[in-house]
């Protein structure tokens, strides 16, 4: 009788049949609490699972290039800095290795040990943003505020070297933007401890977490050879097997005096992509310890390229003497004249291959500088990644993505 | 064999020219023979192309044809070798004008994922359609947005239509 009346409810058995098969569709984004960027996502949904879901980017597009083509090559450095905002020396490197090697010249040694230290450090920031918002994506404050601590200390050393803390405009075409404070080696060490503590405190609440694990893993999976095909590079390809680092597959700088390991996951889901952050981390950090004794040994040596045409002369320099006063002018107003010609030069990015594609009509203003994103490529298969798993999972993957949204829409 | 001379041998005639510039590998592809040539290069067993990292377009206003879409590929080499990083075999630019007058060009969507996003922006930004593409929306900018803004005779000061929150 029961079930009878249980059965009228319902119309009829077409209509549960009906029921059963239509979806939902959902917005979310484009500035919902849990997308930390501004994206939106049209999820077809059926109950809890993802049938399909539509990313749509763009909400951060500023016109970078548009913006580069009509200033001068040195103008377009503070651009890169709001790329990826959160390793800002690392995109400022990128620019001005591919400008360079369309000049074709070489810096000096000290200036590659400084922007390989710079850039590393840049990177440890970058990578415990990442992992300290990946546990607040699922609730957990406490390892995200260890996070946040280890990431001021990186922040204040860049402080240090170029008085900003977060869009740096470091990094300059033929060398870099000032010398290294004294006693900036001190405290870096200083703070490396610091961090090593921190990261430790950090490990223990949550690796071994049972609501971490259980819901990083098995979640937002990507084989190795989809990975290739949607030309994802960075840790997500190194979660899934492949050693590709540009550190070490095309090393440039001094990366290949230097001794690191690229670490890799097995499975390609986000539990093997948030462990190979944690240990690329810890290479960073083994990285700039070993940068800093170069650094003792080399200080008074100079860091940039000496011609005046590329680098300006120095500022104490330029106040007090007649010829250099007229380079710096003429730097200044008709900017770097770049012989014609392209070239593309790519770096090791926290999310992957970060290269630029200059083109030089040989006048003061670059024709066209393209900027190979690596988030824009990483959040393409995100629908993929998706498919069939639950909308809580979204939120998670996402971040273990890493989509930022000044380099993704630039 | 240099993956130059190789890709001049296996393609013949579709390459137009070539150079080395600042030791970037560049060939400049006829556009009619496009997929064939893509398909060449991803599939032969010498160059095996396994990665489109990059895609975009150069705007040569004043010049005939108007438009160069460059292509930026990768060769990685997925034999595992111990613990040793992924070998990149060797990098490749390939570009093909594309006249004013008839902004199409082949997609390359069926053979890398990766060119789906990356055409949308070309169209996007420059205006050029590719043909075969499953879906192609603007991905940057907005739907109501005129013109293609990365077109050097597009003014940076134009205003474009400002649109009210749709459902």
């Amino acid at each position: 009788m029961v079930a009878d009346a249980r059965r009228t409810s319902l119309s009829s058995d077409k209509e549960v049949s009906r029921r059963a098969v239509e979806h939902q569709v959902l917005n979310m984004g484009p500035s919902h609490p849990a997308t930390h960027g501004t994206v939106k996502f049209l999820i077809e949904l059926d109950g809890e699972s993802i049938v399909d879901m539509d990313v749509q980017v763009g909400y951060l597009h500023r016109a970078f290039e548009k913006e580069c083509e009509s200033g001068t090559w040195y103008q377009a450095i503070p651009y890169t800095d709001r790329l990826n905002y959160n390793s800002a020396i690392l995109s400022n490197l990128a620019y001005c290795m591919a400008v360079e090697k369309l000049l074709g010249c070489e810096i000096p040694r000290r200036g590659q040990w400084i922007r390989v230290l710079a850039g590393e450090l840049s990177r440890t920031g970058d990578h415990l943003t990442r992992l300290g918002a990946a546990c607040l994506e699922l609730g957990a404050m406490t390892p995200f505020l260890f996070g946040i601590e280890a990431r001021e200390l990186c922040w204040d050393l860049q402080e240090m070297l170029c008085g900003a803390r977060v869009t740096s405009n470091y990094i300059r075409i033929g060398g870099i933007q000032s010398l290294i404070p004294e006693g900036f080696e001190d405290r870096c060490e200083a703070s490396l401890l610091e961090i090593d503590r921190l990261l430790v405190d950090f490990d223990r609440i949550i690796i071994k977490n049972r609501v971490f694990v259980d819901r990083f893993r098995n979640t937002g999976k990507l084989s190795a050879q989809r990975c290739i095909e949607f030309a994802i590079t960075g840790p997500l390809l190194r979660a899934a097997g492949i050693p590709y680092d540009l550190r070490k597959s095309e090393p440039y700088l001094v990366y290949p005096e230097i001794d690191f390991d690229v670490p890799i996951g097995t499975t390609g889901d986000n539990y093997d992509r948030f462990l190979v952050v944690q240990a690329e981390l810890m290479q960073s950090l083994r990285i700039i310890r070993q940068c800093l004794p170069v650094l003792r040994k080399t200080r008074g040596e100079s860091a940039n390229v000496d011609d005046p045409r590329i680098r300006w002369p120095a500022k104490e320099r330029v106040f007090g003497r007649m010829e250099e006063l007229i380079q710096q002018f003429k730097g200044v107003t008709e900017g770097l004249r770049i012989p014609a010609g392209e070239a593309y030069a790519a770096i090791e990015s926290p999310n992957g291959e970060l290269g630029f594609y200059v083109v030089s009509d040989g006048s003061g203003k670059p024709y066209k500088v393209r900027c190979r994103p690596p988030s824009f490529l990483n959040t393409q298969p995100l629908a993929e990644m998706m498919r069939g798993g639950m909308l809580a999972d979204i939120v998670p993957t996402f971040d273990m993505i890493n989509m930022i949204g000044g380099e993704c829409d630039r | 064999m240099s993956s130059l001379e190789r890709v001049r041998n296996l393609l013949g005639d579709a390459v137009l020219d070539t150079h080395e510039e600042h030791g970037d590998t560049t060939v400049l592809l006829a556009r009619e023979s496009l997929r064939s040539s893509l398909r060449k290069l991803r599939d032969d067993p010498e160059l095996r192309f396994n990665m489109l990292t990059d895609l975009t377009a150069v705007d040569y206003l004043g010049r005939e044809p108007r438009f160069e879409v460059v292509y930026h590929f990768l060769a990685l080499d997925l034999t595992p070798h111990g613990s040793e990083p992924t070998r990149v075999r060797a990098r490749l630019r390939v570009k093909v004008g594309v006249p004013e007058g008839d902004c199409e060009l082949a997609s390359a969507c069926e053979l890398w994922a990766s060119a789906n996003w990356m055409e949308r922006e070309v169209w996007d930004m420059y205006g050029i359609r590719f043909a075969g593409h499953p879906d192609l929306r603007r991905i940057l900018l907005y739907d109501e947005f005129h013109g293609h803004p990365l077109r050097k005779d597009y003014p940076k000061e134009r205003r474009q239509p400002l649109i009210g929150p749709r459902n």
